[in-house]
């Protein structure tokens, strides 16, 4: 075991990094994507059904068919690995948000149009430092999700420690089979606590001490 | 709230204010007119339901009245941008409603941010207010209102009201949800603010002693925001317009008159007082000699600080801060009724008085006694 992670130390660094990287531009992509349907969700109370039927759904679809059903359409690479991260990664994130954003006091809203805010600056200002933590913590399952999807996107597509999951899998007996499947499961749990310690601090460093739990 | 002063605020006038909510057949403000003199502070009482916050909402366009017309300084308030308009005029409701993420001075300096003031005359003007409602600067600016008890949380929100300096202020239920004592103290505090500033106040309460002893004016409203009576605290007393303003006034409108009548209508006597580090025996010396059993002690700034027996005196050799919370002092514009109120938790059988927060002598139980008897003898 040892060994195998000499021989290949500069490759699993390079795929931990290739992994963590897609997660995170997935994130940052879901967080955008997800917080402004969870707005317009909020704004307009109609969307609601159709936001919470469109996130269970989703949750249902093997990611391996939503991979099979992207190839067709973006071919290999890079690309079709973070459609298909992101997609999985907006679904938290999207309840979250909307969650947060309805549990804001509407007292507190009626107070700050009472003070002459308008809407766009109650939205910057006060409903999103609100329900921020909330969010956040939705951001925190959509990491420790997309960790796992990123694997089997890699896995169709490439990159990331995904293949050595299934290359250990595909040779079971072989003679590295278990270095593989071990190295690779391990990296991406190694990977995934990493990411969760930065989101944690970078959700200290942007929620207000007046709201901190 | 009458001496000779230039009024910072202005008038507020209602023609014809109707306000029907959708989908209920009675109007919750039926055509409601009037006008708050510019400078004035106009309290709305009524029965829960019948229009107080409604009215006072659509006065900054919170809610927008079906018809009818507001002015404010003779402009009609829906010819300015709503936002605009509510930048100038203060909004104060019950507990504060201050923004929990904000720290107290982000939450006072909210709207003259919005007004892009510059960073550090907002940051003053945040010090200066603090000062104002009595809460010291440099401990409470960058708290946040979670680390503040409901009082302190309340003056922010009356803070953070008069930042922007508006003409106009408006205010439901300030005071509604804070104890007694803090509640008194906070009516005290603004009148004080106001008999400086003289703004427009319109200010929704529940409770008709609070009614009479802030407002120049008490509107009193039926069901409907129909107007029972529109008057003077003296008027409303003793000429009820009807029976439904009698009953709201409640029974005993002659103890009520004790909040119609300030503490400096009445005469204060003055015993001994003494500082902080001066000679013990000395100072009793001094309270004997005016055949005293107690001395008052005051601060470097004339603050009273307690009303001690010369045997409590004694135990120490310098006068030393006794350090406790005081609940016998009365502001110099407090009501009789509010004095009273201090004298029952006193062993002293009066209350300290001051004025702007200094020492200006004591209201006795006798005295107020003695001017009651002689108010009624001269009523019969
Ligand atoms: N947003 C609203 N939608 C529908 N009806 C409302 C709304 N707000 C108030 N009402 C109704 O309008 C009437 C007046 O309400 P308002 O809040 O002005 O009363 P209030 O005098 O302030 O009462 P309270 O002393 O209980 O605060 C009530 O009958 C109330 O049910
Ligand atoms: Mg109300």
């Amino acid at each position: 075991m040892i060994r195998f992670i000499d021989e290949r130390w500069a490759d699993i660094l390079f795929r931990s990094y290739q992994h963590g990287s897609l997660v995170i531009q997935s994130l940052i992509l879901a967080t955008l994507i997800g917080v402004g349907i969870a707005v317009l969700v909020t704004t307009y109370r109609g969307l609601s059904p159709a936001a919470n039927a469109i996130s269970a759904v989703g949750l249902t679809i093997p990611s391996f068919a939503l991979l099979g059903l992207l190839l067709p359409f973006t071919g290999i690479g890079v690309v079709p690995s973070v459609i298909a991260v992101t997609f999985y990664a907006v679904l938290p994130i999207l309840r979250n948000a909307v969650v947060g954003l309805q549990s804001v006091d509407g007292g507190i809203i009626e107070s700050a149009r009472g003070q002459g805010m308008n809407a766009m600056t109650i939205f910057w200002r006060v409903r999103l430092p609100l329900a921020w933590p909330v969010i956040m913590t939705g951001i925190r399952v959509s990491a420790q999700m997309s960790m796992g999807v990123a694997a089997i996107a890699a896995y169709v597509l490439g990159p990331g420690l995904g293949p050595y999951i299934f290359t250990g899998l595909s040779t079971v007996g072989g003679a590295n089979a278990l270095n593989y499947a071990v190295v690779g499961t391990v990296g991406i749990i190694v990977v995934a606590l990493l990411l969760d310690a930065l989101l944690v601090l970078f959700a200290r460093l942007t929620t207000s001490k007046g709201i901190r739990a | 709230m009458t001496e000779n002063h230039t009024d910072t605020g202005a008038q507020i006038e209602l023609i014809d204010v109707v306000k029907r909510y959708p989908g209920q057949e009675n109007a919750a403000v039926d055509d409601l007119s009037l006008t708050v003199p510019a400078g004035e502070t106009v309290m709305f009482v009524g029965p829960s339901g019948c229009g107080k916050t409604t009215s006072l909402k659509m006065i900054n366009r919170l809610i927008e009245p079906t018809s009818g017309q507001i002015l404010i300084d003779g402009e009609d308030v829906t010819t300015k941008d709503a936002t605009e308009l509510r930048r100038s005029i203060g909004y104060v409701i019950q507990g504060g409603g201050l923004m929990p993420h904000m720290t107290v001075a982000e939450n006072i300096g909210l709207v003259p941010g919005l007004l892009k003031w510059e960073k550090r005359r907002t940051r003053d003007r945040a010090d200066e207010l603090l000062d104002m409602v009595g809460l010291d600067p440099s401990t409470y600016r960058d708290r946040y209102p979670r680390e503040l008890s409901g009082g302190q949380q309340q003056r922010v929100g009356v803070a953070r009201g008069l930042a922007a300096d508006p003409p106009v202020i408006l205010m439901d239920e300030p005071f509604g949800a804070v104890d007694p004592i803090t509640r008194q103290r906070l009516q005290d505090e603004l009148m004080n603010i106001q008999a400086e500033l003289h703004k427009t106040i319109v200010c929704v309460t529940h409770d008709i002693d609070e009614a009479i002893k802030l407002g120049d004016r008490i509107l009193i409203l039926k069901q409907g925001g129909r107007i029972a009576q529109y008057d003077t605290p003296e008027q409303i007393l003793s000429a009820p317009s009807d029976d439904f303003a009698a009953d709201f006034v409640g029974s005993g409108s002659k103890l009520k008159q004790l909040s119609l009548l300030r503490v400096r209508d009445l005469e204060l006597v003055r015993p001994v007082t003494c500082r902080v580090g001066e000679d013990v025996d000395e100072v009793v010396a001094r309270a004997e000699e005016a055949g005293e059993q107690s001395v008052i002690i005051l601060d470097e700034r004339d603050r009273p600080l307690e009303w001690v027996f010369l045997r409590t005196l004694r135990r120490h050799s310098t006068v030393t801060d006794p350090e406790r919370e005081l609940h016998t002092v009365v502001d110099h514009r407090s009501t009789l009724a509010d004095a009273l109120d201090s004298m029952l938790v006193s062993s002293h059988g009066g209350a300290m008085v001051t004025e702007g927060g200094r020492y200006i002598g004591v209201i006795s139980y006798d005295t107020v006694t003695e001017h009651i008897r002689s108010a009624q003898n001269g009523e019969s």
